[in-house]
């Protein structure tokens, strides 16, 4: 009898503690949704127009999140450095426009050129985190930014005049570097419109791209389960163990890197077709920054990611973005405050989450 | 000799290396170009002034053991609320520096104790955590800027707009309060001298604190901590200390920026003042667990300088501008070449 | 045929020679043990079995080893364990956010070909987790073992994670030798009793089982052949038959240095200095459990044991570098845990085991190592120029650190020469100056002469000596190393799994240290006393 009631107790107990925890794993989104639903309020926005924003980021944003989540289960942290793959997804399309290939086969001549680049520029990354174990995510900014310079050097001053170019649509007048914005008129939309569904007047929802993001977390579920990936989660888990078992740590980490990076410069180009116009020095810039606050928002963490928190964290990320300057506007009577609520949230979740993450580390290492 | 070379280099540090010989060819390129050499050298002690504050308040965190301090924007902050108070209040010339010192200081002493007791809280992640930190608080103080309530029309937009203006100009305050002081002229060349002397107390300061029995204690606190728990010496204390030194350095920095500058930016002004500071005592020859405060003179001056002679030397070579892009490759790549190549460890 | 043989291996460490012409076999089926005292070279010989990097790094080794009839040398861990020899680690090469059956079978694991993989290569094949699973199902089921292979490893008690680690050598198909390294150290009694039959299993199927033990009782249970290290040599091989607890402990302890007679002096005051009453210690590895010790005013207390057992642990948790329960009465006034600072001015200093990590600022110059503590603690070597502003005194010192230099002769080049570039003696001289300038009245020693060479050995200890002799120190010296403890203390205190397990007098027996140490003194030393 004793037992039995003990039993129960501790039942019990064990499911409120599975609750509370499932609770605080939800509890980054659920302050999100919350957010986002107290901004639709103030926004007052029509629900198709709504509707229709958020269908058409849900299509063009997720694949550069899902870039983020094999470094993470690598135990690499979250990846800043896909700035680099954005930037190889935009010298495809800066190589395609100058040969004016158009169409959905212009953006996949400009996905085949992408991939090269991105690989080597993955590799780089890798090499260089491996050299700055347990300093991965300040490693990848810092990188980050040094490649966004470098990026400017090279299409600002070598474009043009080490390496000739001449394309008056592309080059800035003085016939050196590239313009600010290049017109992307030929892929414009081509990968969104070739199967799109009009539901109603101003909603459309591209089934194109959105099976092409389906495909790709099918393919990320089915890599997990090949040997490399359950190679990129032993070394993530525990690099000392993993290389004693005799897997190649630092080769299995330079792979997620790469792939990552791959991911990146692939989502860059939907993300960039849907646009329609390349800002050539700003389009790459925050990408980091946008996939892992989204990544985030969605409750994973710097060691737990996953697909369904990529697309959970996509929503309300994008969400916030569409609502925020409307409800800022409507509220104080300034749309900026807005933007600089929507930035102040990216960077914000950021902050608190590897805030969070480093204060549960440090508090495991204490209790050791 | 191989290895005599590989020491000498070790001793010297590549990032001191590469940019003491970028500094010698640009200069040997201007002379070519006959660039004013006068105006260059002007133009060096002054960057040289303004800069080396904001790099001196790496050394505290550097020493307390958190390595670069890249929550320095918060200092920036606190910096920038004391200058919109004195201007908002109308003071004028030194008094408007010292108000704006005055308030800023135990904003800065406050900001850095509770940026300490968090970073007590996150050790080995204390530099990924306080950039971001410090992203966060710069834009979410955007909103501040906005919304707060100052009325001085020469910070509020002049029309239509609400809140402060991005660039503040400080001619009614203490624009070249610091440079304009005892400042002499030998030959060409202007000598900014209350600025350089203004640093050169900050400095003494630094020093004789370091011979302090708090300053010995800070020191051994961040080269070991076991061991100076071994010592009876409270470890966490000792880092908040630190931590409180950059970021009052770092608000007193700040001002002494802008006020050679002439304006204040507020907005997202304050984001990515963390790295120049943080490549410069690096390029001094600092690491992430020692500097001294001749990193911070060698390196600041040798950053500096090479961006001012780099400058014109562009503008002559090649159309467009060119420095920026030189600054933030020379500034993130010694970064990372310390993150990559770190003994320690 | 022999399975395993080392032939006259011999290994230095900068110099030292940690293994002399060591000899030993292993045949199939057998079960071999090794025993010998920390430090007697048992790991030197299990990291060049399994070509650890550091021996390459230290300039390799000399002699053979020979499997299966094959003269082999391994690069790395990875070349050991692809040529079949497997080892189970003491500490845990699990991974706890894996199942049980990812553990057993990582990096092994049955994969099958599908689309991708025909074009990318074999990276990407299919992990196949029903054949893991069953895989793994065999080997524990082979070692009757009813734990649910599908269990993440992360929450499960450490027995079974020794198990799991066994069955990972079971499931390899090549397997001929495995190494057990103290696998029955973190056991319960009957955990332990399932992993000797586990472990017979496994010979029983014809493998070789390389057993390395302190517990004697067990090593003479189950081995066929046992060799014994001391100092790096075998000094001797015996059968089951020929051995005894009492024999191998003998064997295992030798006598080494004699005692340094010194004015022998008997601790003449009985009244305690410092007195440890259920005092318990959270320290990772050398956990101290409800230990209770008077130390007496005057005397030099050996403290001894086995890595491991928590002798360690007893200095680091009085002087508040480790968090500890219990009560510390100094001269029966009790004092508070967990306050370093307070303990440094209750007068007692501290010269830590971990000379590079904890006991010194490599980095600085002597002086500074010397006297930052006292300057912290006491506010010595002070001056104040200003009311509310202190300086270091420079004059001060160089004047206090000159003198130590001469008094302790700590050979270097000046006052400012930075410790790393010290040998390893002269540091340990800086450690002992920097506790004594702050005039303790007890001084803890851990590890004196640990990575130091024989010479300066001699010098430390003489030095403590001096010390208490001429200064009226009590000193408290903790040290594996049995030898130096009789060489110099009045009293040795053994302790075994966190516990007083007895006091001894240096004079005391080989076999009586022996058996102590092995925690079988009450069962056996009893008797024959």
């Amino acid at each position: 009898m004793m037992a039995m009631k003990l039993e129960l107790a501790k039942n019990s107990s064990v499911l409120t503690v599975r609750i509370r925890q499932k609770l605080i794993e939800m509890a980054v989104p659920l302050l999100f949704l919350v957010l986002c639903g107290i901004g639709a309020y103030f926004a007052q926005l029509s629900p198709v127009f709504l509707i229709n924003e958020i269908i058409m980021r849900m299509a063009r944003n997720p694949l550069l999140v899902l870039a983020l989540i094999i470094p993470v289960v690598a135990g690499m942290g979250m990846n800043f450095a896909i700035t680099l793959g954005a930037m190889a997804g935009q010298i495809g399309l800066i190589i395609i426009t100058h040969y004016e290939i158009n169409g959905i086969t212009g953006l996949l001549v400009a996905a085949l050129i992408a991939t090269p680049f991105a690989v080597l520029f993955g590799y780089l990354t890798g090499k260089l985190l491996n050299r700055a174990k347990g300093k991965e995510m300040i490693t990848s900014m810092i990188f980050g930014f040094f490649a966004n310079y470098v990026w400017q050097l090279f299409f600002l001053a070598f474009v043009g005049s080490i390496i000739p170019m001449r394309n008056e649509k592309l080059i800035l007048s003085t016939g050196v570097g590239l313009r600010n914005t290049i017109d992307l008129a030929g892929i414009r939309q081509s990968l969104d419109n070739l199967l799109k569904i009009q539901v109603v007047q101003g909603l459309s929802i591209p089934v194109s791209t959105l099976l092409v993001v389906a495909l790709f977390c099918v393919l990320i579920t089915f890599f997990m389960k090949t040997k490399l990936g359950q190679d990129i989660r032993a070394v993530g888990q525990n690099m000392e163990i993993a290389r004693i078992s005799g897997i190649d740590v630092d080769r299995v980490r330079i792979y997620a890197i790469i792939i990552s990076t791959v991911l990146a410069a692939w989502g860059q180009l939907i993300w960039l077709q849907n646009i329609g116009t390349l800002n050539t020095y700003g389009s790459h810039v925050q990408v980091g920054l946008f996939a892992v606050a989204a990544l985030l928002i969605g409750g994973a963490s710097v060691t737990k990611a996953t697909i369904w928190q990529v697309l959970l964290g996509t929503f309300l990320f994008h969400t916030l973005f569409i609502i925020s300057p409307v409800a800022g506007r409507n509220l104080v009577g300034d749309a900026q405050i807005g933007e600089f609520f929507r930035v102040f949230v990216a960077y914000g979740v950021i902050a608190v989450a590897l805030l969070l993450h480093a204060w549960q580390k440090y508090a495991s290492t204490k209790k050791l | 000799m191989k290895e005599r070379l590989t020491a000498a280099m070790d001793k010297i540090g590549l990032p001191r290396l590469i940019i003491g010989l970028f500094l010698i060819v640009f200069c040997v390129g201007a002379a070519i170009l006959k660039l004013p050499m006068s105006m260059l050298l002007s133009d060096m002690l002054v960057r040289f002034g303004m800069n080396a504050v904001l790099v001196l308040a790496m050394i505290p965190a550097i020493r307390a053991g958190t390595g670069l301090n890249f929550g320095l924007p918060l200092g920036v902050i606190c910096g920038l609320i004391g200058a919109v108070v004195a201007i908002e209040y109308k003071f004028s010339g030194l008094t408007s520096f010292l108000v704006a010192l005055g308030v800023s200081i135990p904003l800065a002493v406050l900001t850095g104790y509770l940026y300490g007791l968090l970073l007590n809280r996150i050790k080995g992640q204390e530099m990924v955590v306080g950039t971001y930190v410090g992203f966060s608080i710069v834009s979410g103080m955007c909103i501040f800027w906005l919304l707060a309530p100052f009325h001085n029309p020469e910070m509020v937009w002049a029309y239509g707009g609400t809140g402060l203006r991005n660039t503040i100009t400080l001619e009614s305050s203490f624009d070249k309060i610091l440079n304009n002081f005892l400042a002499f002229n030998i030959g060409q060349v202007q000598i900014p001298t209350g600025l350089l002397l203004f640093f050169a107390f900050l400095c003494l300061l630094l020093w004789f604190f370091s011979r302090s029995k708090s300053g010995m204690a800070m020191h051994v606190a961040g080269s070991n901590p076991r061991f100076a728990q071994s010592c009876g010496i409270n470890v966490n204390k000792m880092r908040i200390l630190g931590t409180v030194l950059s970021t009052v350095l770092a608000a007193v920095g700040i001002l002494v920026y802008n006020q050679s500058y002439g304006f204040l930016s507020l907005y997202n002004g304050p984001l990515m003042m963390a790295f120049p500071a943080a490549a410069a005592i690096l390029i001094g020859g600092a690491s992430l667990r020692r500097a001294t405060i001749g990193h911070v003179i060698i390196g600041t001056f040798l950053f500096q300088s090479v961006l001012v002679v780099a400058s014109p030397l562009f503008n002559v070579i090649v159309e467009g501008s060119f420095s920026e892009i030189f600054r933030g490759i020379i500034s993130n790549g010694v970064i990372l070449y310390a993150l990559t190549t770190g003994r320690e460890e | 045929m022999a399975l395993l043989e080392f032939k006259n291996i011999s290994k230095f460490y900068y110099g030292n020679q940690v293994l002399k012409n060591v000899s030993l076999t292993v045949h199939k089926g057998e079960i071999h043990g090794l025993v010998g005292e920390n430090g007697a070279g048992k790991s030197t010989l299990m990291n060049i079995l399994f070509g650890m990097p550091v021996i390459h790094l230290t300039g390799g080794y000399e002699g053979q080893i020979i499997l299966e009839g094959v003269p082999v040398s391994f690069r790395s861990p990875a070349e050991a364990m692809a040529a079949g020899i497997g080892m189970v680690h003491q500490e845990f090469m699990l991974i706890p956010g894996f199942n049980v059956a990812e553990n057993i079978k990582l990096n092994r694991e049955n994969t099958r070909a599908n689309l991708v993989s025909r074009i990318l290569g074999p990276k990407l094949r299919t992990i196949d987790v029903r054949k893991n699973r069953a895989d793994a199902r065999r080997a524990l089921d082979r070692l009757g073992m009813a734990l649910d292979e599908t269990v993440p490893v992360g929450g499960l008690p450490v027995g079974h994670m020794q198990f799991i680690e066994i069955a990972r050598e079971i499931d390899k198909e090549n397997s001929k030798v495995v190494v057990f390294d103290e696998p029955t150290a973190v056991l319960t009694e009957s955990e332990a009793e399932q992993f000797l039959k586990a472990a017979q299993k496994l010979a029983a199927g014809g493998m070789g089982v390389l057993f390395i033990s302190h517990r004697l009782d067990e090593i003479i249970k189950i081995c066929d052949r046992i060799t014994v290290l001391r100092d790096g040599e075998v000094v001797a091989s015996l059968s089951r038959s020929e051995a005894s607890v009492e024999k191998l402990a003998e064997l295992m302890v030798g006598r080494k240095i004699s005692r340094l007679t010194v004015a022998e002096k008997k601790s003449g005051s009985q009244k305690p200095i410092l007195e440890l009453i259920n005092f318990s210690v959270d320290m990772p590895g050398e956990r101290v459990e409800d230990l209770s010790l008077k130390i007496y005013e005057g005397e030099i207390l050996g403290i001894g044991g086995l890595a491991g057992h928590g002798k360690i642990g007893i200095a680091n948790g009085i002087m508040g570098l480790c968090p500890a329960r219990g009560t510390v009465l100094k001269n029966g006034k009790q004092l508070p845990l967990g306050n370093p600072m307070r303990m440094l001015n209750e007068g007692m200093a501290f010269v830590s085991e971990d000379r590079r990590g904890v006991g010194l600022l490599t980095d600085e110059s002597i002086e500074l190592n010397i006297v930052v503590a006292a300057m912290q603690s006491q506010n010595r070597f002070l001056k104040r120029p200003l009311p509310f502003f202190t300086l270091e005194d420079r004059a001060a010192i160089r004047e206090h650190a000159l003198k130590m230099i001469r008094e302790l002769d700590i050979r270097c080049l000046g006052p400012q020469q930075t410790v790393r570039s010290l040998s390893g003696g002269n540091q340990q001289k800086v450690c002992i100056a920097r506790a004594i300038t702050l005039s303790p009245d007890i001084l803890f020693v851990s590890e004196p002469t640990r990575g130091i060479d024989i010479g300066a050995k001699r010098i430390v200890l003489d030095l403590l000596l001096k010390l208490n002799r001429e200064m009226g120190v009590t000193v408290v010296m903790t040290s594996s190393e049995l030898a130096e403890l009789r060489a110099i203390c009045n009293r040795i205190a053994i302790v075994y799994k966190g516990r007083l397990a007895g006091i001894l007098e240096p004079t005391a027996s080989d076999l009586d240290f022996g058996l102590m140490m092995a925690g079988e003194y009450e069962q056996r030393g009893a008797a024959q006393a």
